[in-house]
């Protein structure tokens, strides 16, 4: 059962300080914008992010210097596959932010952005580890729960809950 | 789990150092913390954690249970501060739900909540300090951390594993009389701090082994994700009751302590100010305790009281409804997050209108404090590198999950 990304109207959002930096630098960067439950999520395009990551980081307004978390959805079986979540915090603003960037199940791969923060390194090496997202230009990807040798990744919907036996 | 892994992660190719493990059976990493150091004698040059050990895959279990059944699953995650971890799920559900908790409640948890963050920094103190040598402050402090387990057991029945908030409030009243233990232990609690101060504080060998060891800037910190008094103890002034309050911690009176210093012993003293802290705001619930009801009123999530359950059919019908076939949240997604002992939890909860989450990731202030240990120690002696870790104040069963 899929959930639809219920997309908001770009519009009304765009005093919030974290879209309106993107959509400054470069508005095909965002996908689509969701606000619910006070929550907003932007979806970017999967080539920009590394670059929104760092801009909104550097943004002297509103700087989304903090990392708080990086983490993955799995929508199986549509296509794109997988959502790679990045949750923002601004100390300066008191802000959060979402970011999500959909993956497509064959080769799923993202830019890393162990560069921008490098808080993001042990977060991108549970999500490689656990659902099989390869985060391209990380330092050291490896798994970090699961031993070296285990096949398949424990988070995606397809494994089943009890494990192969 | 690197131990199945056939090649050293660190090249010592050169001459001069050496890998060193330690762990995970090593008392001083709190559990089953592996870390491969590698040394030029004694002094350490690089860090490498290594986790998984302790790894039960509580995410995945999650998404096989009922909204309900996921609370006792959060305990096991942070064995030190269980309400707290409950806290953080329930109010993430209640988003989903759009649920309105009750006043008493919300008083309830902030006081169950700072009790534990009482009891956990009572487990890191002494662990911490015992680590370094002083063991008379284990005795202490374990003498104080039974009064709270006890007070946890009185509330909840269990001492550690409380499971004692639900979705829409919390599940019992408590017993008579609680509410005068936890004064009495309010009350007693600000002398026994002076006297693990008296032990600590201004003894010489513990600020020999503390001030100036395993120092980290704010900048770093914070590009590390680091949280709560790991961030607090480098000069940033961030605490999530204050700065983004939830479960109307908007109305207690606190202090944040901020130390500026970055090292072992500005750590501590975060630590120690914060059970003063906690204390108070114990005491100031428990003053403005206010009456009424301990549940929402939402028949379809919340189950009916016991006595109504046996008397009324209808809320014998939601009983029967909410524990077979659980409660259905309605679409969405939220991350919310609180101040853990060790800094900010998060759970993400994403919904697809379904009676089970479609998935749940915990956000580990451990794992993103953990990362800042490297930075700490490189370049320092083995032996600070046990202080550093103590004074992250690990907990594994949280950054395995």
């Amino acid at each position: 059962m899929p959930l639809a990304p219920a997309n908001t109207q770009i519009e009304p959002l765009k005093d919030n300080p974290a879209l309106a930096r993107i959509l400054s630098w470069n508005p095909s960067a965002v996908e689509a914008v969701k606000f619910d439950r006070d929550e907003l999520s932007i979806y970017i395009d999967r080539s920009h992010i590394r670059e929104v990551c760092a801009l909104l980081r550097d943004d002297s307004r509103c700087p989304f210097n903090y990392l708080a978390d990086v983490t993955c959805v799995d929508w199986y079986p549509t296509e794109p596959r997988f959502e790679v979540i990045y949750h923002l915090l601004s100390i300066q603003g008191k802000e959060r932010v979402r970011l999500k960037v959909r993956v497509d199940g064959s080769s799923p791969a993202v830019e890393s952005v162990v560069s921008v923060w490098p808080a993001a390194n042990l977060f991108e090496r549970e999500v490689f580890d656990l659902f099989g997202i390869r985060f391209t230009g990380h330092p050291y990807l490896r798994r970090i729960q699961m031993p070296e040798d285990w096949e398949g990744y424990p988070l995606r919907k397809d494994y089943p809950v009890e494990g192969y036996r | 789990m690197a131990h199945m892994t056939p090649t050293p992660v660190m090249d010592a190719s050169q001459d001069r150092t050496m890998i060193l493990n330690m762990g995970p059976q090593h008392p001083s990493t709190h559990g089953v913390l592996r870390l491969l150091l590698e040394i030029d004698g004694e002094t350490v040059v690089r860090i490498m954690p290594d986790l998984g050990y302790l790894h039960t895959g509580i995410e995945k279990t999650c998404e096989a249970k009922f909204y309900q059944q996921v609370v006792p699953l959060t305990d096991r995650i942070d064995y030190l501060c269980p309400l707290t971890n409950n806290l953080c799920y329930v109010l993430a559900v209640e988003k989903l739900l759009r649920l309105e908790i009750p006043p008493r409640a919300q008083w309830l948890r902030v006081m169950l909540n700072e009790l534990t963050r009482i009891n956990s920094h009572l487990v890191w103190l002494g662990t911490h300090a015992m680590d370094i040598g002083a063991m008379t402050v284990f005795l202490y402090c374990f003498r104080e951390r039974e009064d709270v387990l006890r007070l946890f057991e009185m509330v909840s029945g269990q001492r550690m594993m409380t499971s004692y908030f639900r979705v829409g409030g919390i599940a019992l009243e408590p017993p008579i009389g609680f509410l005068d233990k936890v004064k009495e232990f309010a009350d007693r609690f600000p002398a026994r701090v002076d006297e693990y101060e008296n032990l600590l504080t201004s003894n010489p060998i513990w600020t020999m082994r503390t001030k100036g060891v395993a120092t980290i800037t704010a900048e770093d910190a914070i590009a590390l994700g680091a949280s709560g008094p790991t961030l607090r103890g480098s000069g940033v002034d961030w605490d999530l009751r204050r700065d983004m309050p939830y479960s109307s911690y908007e109305k207690f009176q606190f202090k944040v302590p901020v130390a500026t210093e970055g090292d072992v012993f500005a750590r501590y003293m975060c630590r120690v100010q914060e059970l003063r802290e906690s204390n108070s705001i114990v005491k100031q619930a428990l003053d403005g305790m206010p009456e009424g009801p301990i549940k929402a009123d939402a028949p379809k999530v919340v189950l009916p009281d016991r006595e109504k359950m046996k008397t009324e059919m209808e809320a014998l019908i939601y009983h029967f409804k909410i524990i077979t076939e659980g409660f259905a949240v309605p679409a969405g997604e939220v991350y919310q997050a609180v101040e853990s002992p060790r800094g900010e939890m998060g759970y993400y909860v994403v919904s697809d209108g379904t009676a089970k989450p479609y998935r749940v990731h915990m956000r580990s202030a451990c794992l993103a404090n953990l990362q800042a240990l490297p930075k700490m120690c490189e370049g320092r002696l083995i032996a600070d590198v046990v202080a550093a870790i103590g004074s992250i104040d690990i907990v594994l069963g949280e950054i395995d999950r």
